[in-house]
């Protein structure tokens, strides 16, 4: 099979797309991955921890990435995106197009192009919080363990000092786009999600105050490798924030913005609650929510932890408006307790929007048979063939249910396909 | 084979700028006596590969060093097959991480060569473990919806599927219900079940043969070649199966225990399985008096999210009590619903069911706790409820209460079976003339129910201690590893699920169920290390038969005959080397991993008489990488430190630390996976196993006149690279306050 060749083509290498590439290539059948960043792993290297376990999420992805490196049936392309797909279920053609990383296979990751570049610019896997170099690796435990060129970011007035640098002959700035075509059996969707934007939610004071921030930020600020190593603080002064509030389903489950759950941002503020109750002792953590959902066994066990706290203070409520203090420097969360019956004005030092999911899938050019919903999710339909959904492209999912649903997804892909391995 | 060894030192990424690249050759071919020794100053550059490709055809080179940069990187590049290749790492573990050119830097660098020398001397090609005759269908045990849809997953893949449902037809609780939940967009109306169809589908597929009525007797065997015997109706069978799929389903929690919210207490209490049934009947009607139910109300969690009962979420009970509400809604459209709920929860796109029940006005719902469920005149009900959405308490009339009960899943042995099993494992024994122990636990696995193993380590899968006798994975990133290899399980035994996430799952462990069958059949292991094809060799020769083995192996891999002489059950096996570390005698060795391997390379040290030298064993899968990103942040480590890697802890084997020591080491430090609640080791108890084996080791090292603290075990996660540098440190700052190691001397 030449390399252009594959069973399983999977749109996507954040852990649906990778689980489902594994899995179908240990049952014996080839897998491409196509991912648009530099970088494997997708939003998950964002987190700091996983809910319920609060363990790190590069353990998984190491032998994810194991997986993938002694297993020839899998392959994969960084930077490259999905143009269009023809073609039939069994049969189908798919053209990519790769962007230049500017950086080839012969680079070591020995940082000297990094070291050398001049030019800072605003970290997108840190959400712009912090800088980096426009010659970079995303972060430490990236795969592949390769740098890229971010040439939008790079002014080109320092020469070519990048290049100079490195004794490999690995930056090659005058790299092209490039498209292919890979034939493929079968298709498997796992575009994933991004965060729903907050600034739509008007009454929630997002971009009104540094200190008004997305459950996404709050990851990456209490992330050891993040902008702040960890510390987590308020952006508007660097000061400890002890009093931090949650407010849950910024956009979900609301007509106006997401009309579904989002089913991840209840347990994903819990957790955070505990990244601020274990970094400062006398710290106070305030969810308020319409429902706490933590379906299941383990779930609902997190739940009654963190709920054991008496420093955490779960509220029901529809949190009515978030806004500035100029007066204490405080954020103040308004809302009504409903269980008491009255309104509530609750001072922190950092409000967190537990921001809902956007599906991501409709941004890619889509064969016709593929529908998606009017809430940008894949319809799927049991009798589908050749073409399926995984992760949040097809309902919102946490780890474990993309796990679940890409494993099952590999073995329709490779039904698709037919013995042919 | 004869080993011909080539060792390829690279000058790249700073490593000839931190070391003596002539010590280092002087390492290979004077001390070591290899004389083919190159360098390169971009091994892994097009040119660096093809030097060793040339070496390898031209000169027959087979078992290469590449001394450059840590195994993680460079895999594709540094990939030889037919070759042994050793990865020892100049790079991150000395260039990166070390003062350059200082002596104890280049003394390290030095120690590389020999570790990484040693290990190629002692590691060979894997031959793989091929079982002689393999049967390649699956087992599915549960013919309920996720059975179902296992079998058709498999069979539809090519695979022979044998189907065991112990009703007399398929179907399970999908063929109970009146109606079922919507199963896709727009999730609004509830649907005519399509069970009939799926079991038309399973009942005509020339793959599928379906067992009604029957039972799994038992299972002896291996992954690819299991013997099933089948209980049917009123006789047995015969069959072969290479996995299992086990999705046997689960049961409704027992509404007797409920009698505080009413259940026995009056006849209109009843579960929501009996609304189903009451609804497929037709009509809604009390069951006191006939009458059609007017005023019917849900209590949610009913048994669920309560410590005396089910502690957990059921997931499914919130969403049947929405669609139970239609029913009545439909039924009769005067008809009114209450939903008492602690939290509605209708995750992902359910959310927009409920919205659409929210749209009812003969529906109404609120949160609330219960403080009491009494009789009121003619059979009717009163709900005490406290914290509702009014702020305020409130008493609910209804005609009829409907309580959503939980799920407990099959695999689920109740106490009380449990000290029944006891009772009559304590009678054989007796029988026997054996001692009955009174304080003896039983575990939930070791009691027969619906696998039926002829294992040594019990008949049914160990279960997580938090998992309420759900049969579920510890790993969220893999939700399919049980600790048994080639059984699998799906569907309600393994997490609470509704109907669609059955169907989802179903198709993962079918998913997982084939690919071990292929793994098996060209002897690879299964995940975690399915790219592995060596496998434990055991010397029987000299085995003592102290069972230790038997007794740690994680995954039931290991038997014992008659006299007690254990032996691999090799496809059982998922390559830990938990037993090579729990031999006392060193008679289990992989061909690229043994006992003399890890010796050979303590041995190959220097130890002078001067200055610290401490050896770090490190897992592969977590702390390896951490050492690997602290080097990339280019954190100094202390130059005392001799890294080797480990596929787990678990392979400790305290002759190594015997080695190391009366080699005149001042120190080991054992660095894994945190163990305990929420351990993260794959092969379940590593560090853990490593830990209990240093308690062993304490009265040895009292012998040697050696302090029990120059050995410890280190907990770490793959995230802990910026604390590194301190533990070590720290680590190191231990040892160096004890008086040198006085074996350095001999």
């Amino acid at each position: 099979m030449s390399e252009l060749e594959t069973n399983v083509l999977v749109v996507g290498g954040g852990i649906s797309g990778l689980t489902t590439a594994c899995e179908a290539a240990e049952a014996g059948y080839s897998a491409t991955v196509i991912e648009q960043e530099t970088f494997l792993g997708g939003r998950v290297t964002r987190l700091s921890k996983y809910f319920p376990k609060l363990c790190p999420p590069s353990c998984g992805l190491e032998i994810n990435f194991r997986r993938m490196k002694f297993n020839d049936r899998i392959s994969f392309y960084t930077l490259s995106e999905v143009e269009n797909i023809t073609g039939s279920p069994g049969n189908y053609e798919v053209k990519v197009t790769a962007k230049p990383r500017y950086i080839n296979d012969k680079c070591t990751a020995c940082g000297a192009c990094a070291e050398a570049c001049p030019v800072e610019v605003p970290n997108p896997f840190n959400l712009g919080m912090n800088n980096r170099k426009a010659a970079y690796i995303a972060y430490a435990q990236a795969y592949p363990f390769q740098y890229a060129i971010d040439r939008a970011a790079c002014s080109g007035d320092c020469g070519t000092k990048c290049k100079e640098a490195c004794k490999y002959d690995a930056v090659d700035l005058d790299m092209e786009p490039r498209s292919f075509t890979i034939k493929a059996g079968s298709i498997v969707l796992a575009t994933g999600w991004k965060p729903y934007d907050a600034s739509k939610l008007d009454n929630l004071g997002f971009g009104t105050s540094k200190n008004i921030i997305s459950n996404v930020q709050m990851e990456r600020i209490s992330a050891q490798n993040g902008p702040t190593g960890g510390k987590i603080v308020r952006p508007s002064d660097g000061k400890e924030a002890k009093r931090v509030a949650f407010v849950q389903c910024a956009g979900s489950r609301d007509e106006n913005h997401l009309a579904f759950c989002s089913s991840v941002c209840c347990l994903a503020s819990l957790k955070q609650a505990t990244y601020v109750r274990e970094q400062y002792p006398d710290s106070k953590a305030y969810m308020f929510y319409i429902d706490i959902r933590t379906p299941g066994t383990s779930y609902e066990r997190f739940l009654n932890t963190v709920k054991a706290d008496e420093n955490v203070s779960l509220v029901k409520g529809k949190v009515a408006k978030v806004y500035d203090d100029p007066a204490t420097g405080d954020v103040i969360v308004e809302l009504e307790d409903i269980l008491a019956g009255k309104k509530i004005k609750v001072p922190v030092d950092l409000c967190v929007l537990a921001t809902g999911m956007q599906p991501t899938v409709s941004e890619m050019k889509l064969p016709s048979e593929v529908k998606v919903n009017e809430n940008g999710f894949v319809v799927m339909d049991n009798d589908q063939k050749g073409i399926y959904a995984v992760g949040c492209a097809k309902d919102p999912a946490d780890v474990a249910k993309s796990v679940q649903g890409a494993t099952g997804a590999a073995l329709k892909a490779i039904q698709t396909v037919g013995r042919n391995a | 084979m004869d080993k011909k060894i080539g060792v390829y030192i690279c000058k790249g990424c700073g490593i000839a700028d931190a070391v003596e690249i002539e010590k280092l050759e002087e390492v290979a071919t004077k001390e070591k006596k290899i004389p083919l020794c190159k360098t390169h100053d971009a091994l892994c550059s097009p040119e660096g590969v093809d030097r060793i490709k040339k070496d390898i055809s031209d000169e027959g080179v087979n078992s290469i060093v590449v001394a450059a940069c840590s195994p993680r990187a460079k895999h594709k590049e540094f990939a030889f097959p037919g070759s042994v290749v050793v990865r020892t790492n100049l790079r991150e573990m000395v260039a990166w991480t070390q003062e350059p050119k200082t002596e104890d830097t280049i003394a390290l660098a030095e120690d590389y060569m020999r570790l990484g020398i040693s290990n190629v001397q002692n590691s060979f090609p894997p031959e793989p473990f091929l079982l002689e005759e393999m049967d390649k269908s699956v087992l599915v045990i549960g013919g309920g919806i996720t059975g179902m849809t296992s079998s058709l997953g498999a069979a539809d893949a090519g695979y022979n599927v044998i189907l065991v449902e112990k009703e007399e037809e398929l179907g399970g609780w999908a063929k109970k219900m009146h109606k079922q939940l919507p199963q896709s967009y727009p999730f609004e109306s509830l649907e005519t079940p399509t069970v009939s169809a799926t079991m038309d589908k399973v009942n005509s597929h020339d793959k599928i043969k379906v067992f009604t009525s029957s039972t799994v007797d038992k299972i002896v065997g291996v992954p690819g070649m299991y013997d099933v015997s089948i209980r049917t109706n009123g006789g047995s069978e015969q069959i072969k199966a290479g996995s299992v799929v086990l999705s046997a389903g689960w049961r409704p929690y027992d509404a007797n225990k409920l009698d505080h919210l009413g259940y026995g207490q009056n006849p209109n209490v009843i579960t929501n399985a009996q609304m189903e049934e009451m609804a497929s009947s037709g009509k809604i009607t009390r069951p006191s008096d006939g009458k059609e139910a007017k005023k019917v109300a849900f209590i949610q969690c009913a048994g669920s999210r309560d410590e005396n009962h089910l502690p957990y979420c059921s997931s499914y009970c919130c969403l049947t009590s929405l669609k139970q509400a239609a029913y009545v809604r439909e039924n009769n459209p005067d008809a009114l619903a209450y939903i008492i709920y602690k939290d509605m929860r209708t995750p992902g796109q359910y959310e927009l069911f409920y919205k659409k029940m929210q749209s009812d006005p003969g529906v109404m719902m609120t949160k609330g706790e219960i403080v009491e469920v009494r009789n009121s005149a003619g059979d009717n009900l009163e709900i005490v409820l406290k914290d509702t959405l009014l702020g305020e308490s409130i008493v609910l009339e209804a005609d009829m209460l409907v309580l959503a009960t939980g799920m407990v899943p099959n695999t689920r042995i109740e106490p009380e079976n449990l000290a029944e099993w006891k009772a009559k494992f304590d009678e054989e024994l007796k029988a026997s003339g054996g001692k009955p122990d009174p304080n003896a636990v039983l575990e939930p696995h070791k009691v027969p129910n619906l696998l039926n193993l002829d294992y040594k380590q019990g008949p049914e899968l160990p279960q997580l201690e938090e998992a309420y006798g759900f049969a579920d994975s510890n790993y969220i990133c893999f939700q399919y590893e049980t600790l048994r290899t080639g059984i699998f399980t799906a569907g309600s035994i393994r997490q609470p699920m509704h109907m669609l996430g059955s169907v989802e799952d179903a198709m993962g462990a079918s998913l997982k169920a084939i690919q071990c069958i292929e793994a098996t059949e060209k002897g690879y292991s299964i995940h975690p290390r399915a790219w592995d094809q060596t496998y434990p060799e055991v010397n029987l020769t000299k085995c003592t038969s102290c069972k230790r083995c038997t007794e740690e192996c994680p995954f039931g891999a290991i038997e014992e005959d008659e006299k007690g002489t254990p032996f691999h059950k090799m496809s059982r096996c998922r390559r830990c080397g938990t037993c090579l570390g729990s031999c006392p005698e060193r008679v289990i060795n992989f061909k690229d991993f043994s006992i003399n391997m890890i010796s050979s390379m303590f041995k190959s040290l220097d130890v002078p008489e001067e200055g610290l030298r401490i050896i770090g064993l490190v897992c592969e899968n977590d702390a390896y990488p951490a050492m690997d990103a602290a080097a990339l942040n280019r954190e100094k480590i202390n130059p005392a430190f001799r890294f080797v890697p480990v596929r787990c802890l678990g392979n400790l084997n305290l002759a190594w630390i015997a080695d190391a020591l009366s080699r005149g080491i001042d120190g080991m430090v054992l660095m894994g996976c945190k163990f305990g609640e929420n351990y993260q080791c794959h092969y379940v108890r590593g560090s853990e196993l490593a830990n209990e084996r240093l308690g062993k080791l304490q009265e040895t090292l009292g012998r040697l006149m050696l302090e029990p603290e120059r050995v410890q075990l280190m907990q770490l996660s793959i995230q802990d690279y910026d604390k590194l540098p301190q533990m070590l440190n720290d680590f190191a700052e231990e040892i160096g306050e004890m008086e040198p190691n006085p074996f350095k001397e001999f």
